[in-house]
């Protein structure tokens, strides 16, 4: 009776997880073969690679790799998901760490020409890591508290790493140095931005969502009107509303005091605005339609108002599909900012615009991380908001 | 009472109700019962004006119901429909306590209410109250949705399919606490149902609608035996009509009371030979624990065991005969 047992037992103990043999594939090749760092004389020259081995003191490289190698056997065999998050980690702080001391080793003392840029090879195990650990956190399926609160707590982390200067000495950082002061307000701008458009659209849009579901006629023209929006290319949209929002400065002094002109601001959040109007629309119209039926029978049935059922019955039991589209959007509008600088709406991709006008690769990752890493906020914070409402539902 | 006169509803050159007149008699369970199509359903929405009816008028104790706003008539008239339509996120009692907040009910009396109406329909509120309709079983649900529709008391109930989404013996458990509510509170009930059995077990009149057309509204005995129409006839089944009159009177009524001068003993002897029937059974299960038994006669006993009557099977098939032949 054990024998049949005991080679699946085995087999279950050896069996080894997909997932974790790509992401260790990809670190090692990361780690064997693509430069760590890449040093540079100056932001513009093209520079030279590092491997890590080439760069940190033998005893701190093998202290690397062992953590590393450890990340690897974990995310390869261990099924324990609070392990594998252990793990993943901790490979993080390796590689941070070690891409911090290759900075600081590679700098000489005072020099503030030489840039040392994080490798293809950093950026590719960053990755890698990057992808276990949120494959961890999937399979811990945290409430959506616990993963707010992660994503403070990892973002406390490294915004004290980054202030206390531990990455000083990093091309990214160095750029930002620079640009320390234009940096928060362009943070700000970008939030300004494709916030203030959402919230423009979603007022809009909820109501016409709701006429929409209430008229059937108009909702296939509406939503087909919004989708040929939402096909237009963003610098395209800048470049249509140049014309006419310059002529309407031109001939409104009013707009043209209120700060309306064919660049700037003004375009930027008008073609986000529009970008914004069809996910809202389209899954207001669906959230609606997917209430079921029998219950807004039976709220008329009962003697409510049509707008006792539409705020009582009808928008609760949509709103977490219109909070989906919302975070859609949201996602959707930090990222389209960012083409927004083009036109002098300012935002975060004023330094990837300038960055690639001076092929100075260090100045668009410090307008392209920020970016990412306020859309994959603002996601967590919406999903995390979508669940709440989906699972206490009153 | 409700009368419904010469009442109309046409969605463009369809006419789905054609000129309907029937009167409801107070406290009573009046069931319309017809194919799919037949208008019964938008008959029944048009007496809580979910339905604005094309002609005619339906009165409530002699007003018509036009002469209110919509929504205020709609409080004062109770409302289950198939699927039980429960708000997925409210709570049971919430649920419940709909119509009373819209009317303005305090707290303490909307509570009360609550815990009196899940009580009476056998759920207990210290464990139902606080939770929500998808923690509940179909049956509970639907329970619920009639609990919720007699919240304020309404004087009618209006009923689309209550219990269309319930397996069987959970339906017969669900008719036959609608029979007991109706009895407790007295409610005029009216019942949209396709299906006949329920239709013959609830209705104290049913009404048999085709293709938007009354064809006829009647006691069940007389819609069997006195079919106004062919389609009423093959409606109502023509293979097991007689099993179906039968089902329409009980043992006690047809028992014929034991001549016999000592009931004592008669019925020790009837226990151990003769088989016992339930007064309030119908004559179709009588006959069936008959047949079963391979006997020729019954004892009827009532609710407390004592010996009322004999049943035999030649007066249960007298019953099952057609009157007029």
């Amino acid at each position: 009776m054990t024998a049949p047992t005991l080679p699946t037992s085995v087999a279950r103990r050896l069996r080894i997880d997909p997932l974790g043999a790509l992401v260790s594939a990809v670190g090692a090749v990361a780690l064997l073969c693509l430069p760590f760092v890449v040093f540079k004389a100056n932001r513009v020259l093209p520079g030279d690679p590092h491997a890590l081995a080439q760069v940190l003191p033998s005893s701190a490289t093998l202290g690397c790799v062992l953590v590393l190698a450890l990340a690897a056997l974990a995310a390869l065999g261990v099924t324990n998901a609070w392990v594998r998050l252990a793990a993943a980690l901790l490979g993080l702080v390796a590689v941070a760490a070690a891409v911090a001391t290759a900075g600081n080793l590679l700098t000489p003392p005072g020099n503030k020409v030489v840039r040392v840029a994080p490798g293809s090879g950093f950026w590719l195990l960053a990755l890698a890591i990057g992808l276990m650990a949120t494959d961890a956190i999937t399979r811990l399926r945290p409430r959506p508290i616990v993963r707010v609160a992660m994503l403070a707590l990892f973002g406390a982390v490294a915004g004290l790493a980054l202030t206390h200067g531990e990455f000083d000495h990093l091309s990214v950082m160095r750029e930002y140095a620079v640009n320390e002061d234009r940096f928060a307000h362009e943070v700000r701008r970008h939030l300004a931005l494709s916030l203030g458009s959402l919230g423009a659209a979603v007022i809009l849009a909820l109501p016409v969502g709701i006429i929409c579901h209430q008229v059937p006629r108009l909702r296939a023209g509406v939503l087909g009107a919004l989708n040929v929006v939402q096909t237009i290319p963003a610098i395209a949209l800048y470049g249509i509303l140049m014309a006419p929002l310059g002529a309407l400065a031109a001939a409104v002094p009013l707009a043209a005091r209120l700060g309306i002109s064919g660049i700037g601001a003004a375009p930027a959040v008008l073609a986000l605005f529009l970008y914004s109007l069809l996910p809202v629309v389209a899954n207001t119209v669906a959230g609606l339609a997917r209430v079921s039926p029998a219950a807004v029978d039976a709220a008329r049935g009962m003697g409510m108002t049509r707008r006792q059922t539409l705020t009582g019955v009808e928008l609760v039991l949509a709103l977490p599909t219109i909070l989906t589209g919302i975070r859609i959007v949201l996602v959707q509008n930090i990222g389209l900012t960012t083409v927004a600088a083009l036109i002098g709406g300012g935002g975060l991709g004023v330094f990837v615009f300038q960055g690639i006008g001076q092929t100075a690769i260090d100045l668009v990752l410090l307008g392209a991380i920020p970016t990412v890493a306020l859309a994959f906020s603002a996601a967590v914070l919406l999903d995390a908001l979508v669940e709440t409402l989906n699972r206490s539902p009153s | 009472m409700i009368s419904i006169q010469d009442l109309s509803k046409l969605y463009g050159t369809t006419t789905v109700v054609d000129r309907v007149s029937m009167d409801i008699e107070r406290h009573s369970i009046t069931v319309v019962v017809g194919t799919s199509g037949s208008g019964k359903s938008t008959l029944l929405r048009m007496i809580n004006r979910l339905v604005e009816p094309t002609g005619g008028r339906v009165l409530i104790d002699g007003n018509d119901t036009t002469h209110e706003p919509a929504h205020l008539l709609r409080r004062r008239i109770g409302y289950a429909i198939q699927g039980n339509g429960l708000f997925p996120h409210r709570t049971v009692a919430e649920n419940i306590a709909t119509v009373p907040r819209l009317l303005g009910w305090d707290q303490a009396r909307q509570r009360a209410r609550v815990d009196e109406l899940l009580a009476v329909f056998q759920l207990d509120p210290a464990e139902f109250a606080g939770k929500f309709p998808h923690q509940l079983s179909g049956g509970q649900q639907q329970r619920v949705g009639v609990a919720r529709a007699l919240a304020a008391e309404p004087e009618v109930l209006l009923m689309d399919e209550p219990f269309g989404a319930l397996d069987p013996i959970i339906r017969a458990k669900a008719q036959e606490d609608l029979l007991d509510i109706q009895r407790r509170f007295g409610t005029t009930i009216v019942l949209v149902t396709h299906d006949m059995d329920e239709a013959f077990r609830l209705g104290s009149r049913v009404a048999v609608m085709s293709r938007g057309r009354l064809l006829q509204y009647d006691r069940p005995a007389m819609l069997l035996t006195h079919p106004a129409d062919p389609f009423v006839a093959q409606l109502t089944g023509l293979a097991d009509r007689a099993m179906r009159l039968l089902s329409l009177t009980t043992a006690g009524e047809a028992a014929v009371p034991d001549s016999s001068s000592a009931p004592h003993s008669s019925s020790v002897a009837h226990s151990s030979a003769v088989p016992t029937v339930a007064a309030s059974a119908s004559l179709r299960e009588a006959l069936s624990e008959l047949v079963w038994r391979g006997a020729d006669s019954a004892s009827v006993i009532d609710a407390s065991g004592a010996p009322c009557g004999t049943l035999t099977v030649a007066a249960i098939l007298a019953h099952g005969r057609r009157i007029d032949a």
